[in-house]
């Protein structure tokens, strides 16, 4: 028997509906969990990988002269 | 051979490392001179209706997160891994800087969507450091993990970069 931590404290996995999403672009990579109960959520988990974080600067040094 | 005009790749590394100071400052006490401790790094989460960008200089509770199991100002970044960089040419480098760990926001309801977290030093007066976004989420009574790109040249959290 599998618990799952809820709105309502810890619940049996097999009483609940599972839904999952999984979203992957460029920026990120991510998989998300919920757990129903009838018409109420009860449990949402989300892991978000990061990809690649655009560079920062780009910088020059000045001529000089 | 031939003199090429650049920035050192190497300078922006040491700037992540505290390792110039090029005018006066004031910072807190990092103990020793010579051998300064490692500052702590946090990662606060904001909602989709924030405005964190460039111009954040700081950390602010203003549109932060709220909700049960989560503190404000975040969580402390995991940061074993010293920055470092690397030459591309003799014009360009990069320097970088990836936490070594993931960060994780556990058994929390985060009911409001939020879709930032600011990198910010908690030790030098929670001074910004980066922001970073991703798709909008909220959490019930779960766990919320944010893992960490690879940290290489080409997608390490936080490159500085000369072209």
């Amino acid at each position: 028997m599998a618990l799952v931590t809820t709105t309502k404290g810890d619940m049996d996995e097999s009483l609940l509906e599972k839904r999952e999403g999984t979203v992957d672009n460029d920026n990120e990579a991510t998989t998300w969990v919920e757990y129903w109960d009838g018409e109420e959520l009860v449990h949402r988990s989300a892991h978000v990988t990061l990809k690649k974080m655009p560079v920062f600067g780009g910088g020059e040094t000045a001529s000089i002269g | 051979m031939a003199n090429t005009q650049s920035m050192c790749t190497s300078f922006m590394s040491e700037l992540m490392l505290g390792q110039h100071q090029l005018g006066t400052s004031t910072i807190v006490s990092r103990t020793s001179l010579t051998a300064p401790t490692t500052d702590t790094l946090k990662a606060a989460l904001y909602l989709v209706s924030a405005t964190y960008n460039a111009s954040t200089t700081a950390y602010s509770a203003t549109g932060e997160v709220s909700g049960t199991g989560y503190t404000a100002g975040g969580v402390t970044v995991t940061n074993a891994t010293a920055p470092t960089s690397t030459n591309a040419s003799a014009t360009a480098g990069v320097a970088f800087f990836t936490p070594s760990g993931s960060l994780t926001y556990t058994t929390v309801t985060l009911a409001t969507a939020f879709d930032t977290v600011l990198i910010y030093n908690s030790t030098q007066s929670n001074k910004a450091i980066s922001v970073h976004t991703f798709g909008s989420q909220t959490i019930t009574a779960g766990t919320f993990t944010l893992t960490m790109p690879s940290n290489t040249t080409t997608t390490a959290l936080i490159r500085l970069a000369t072209t």
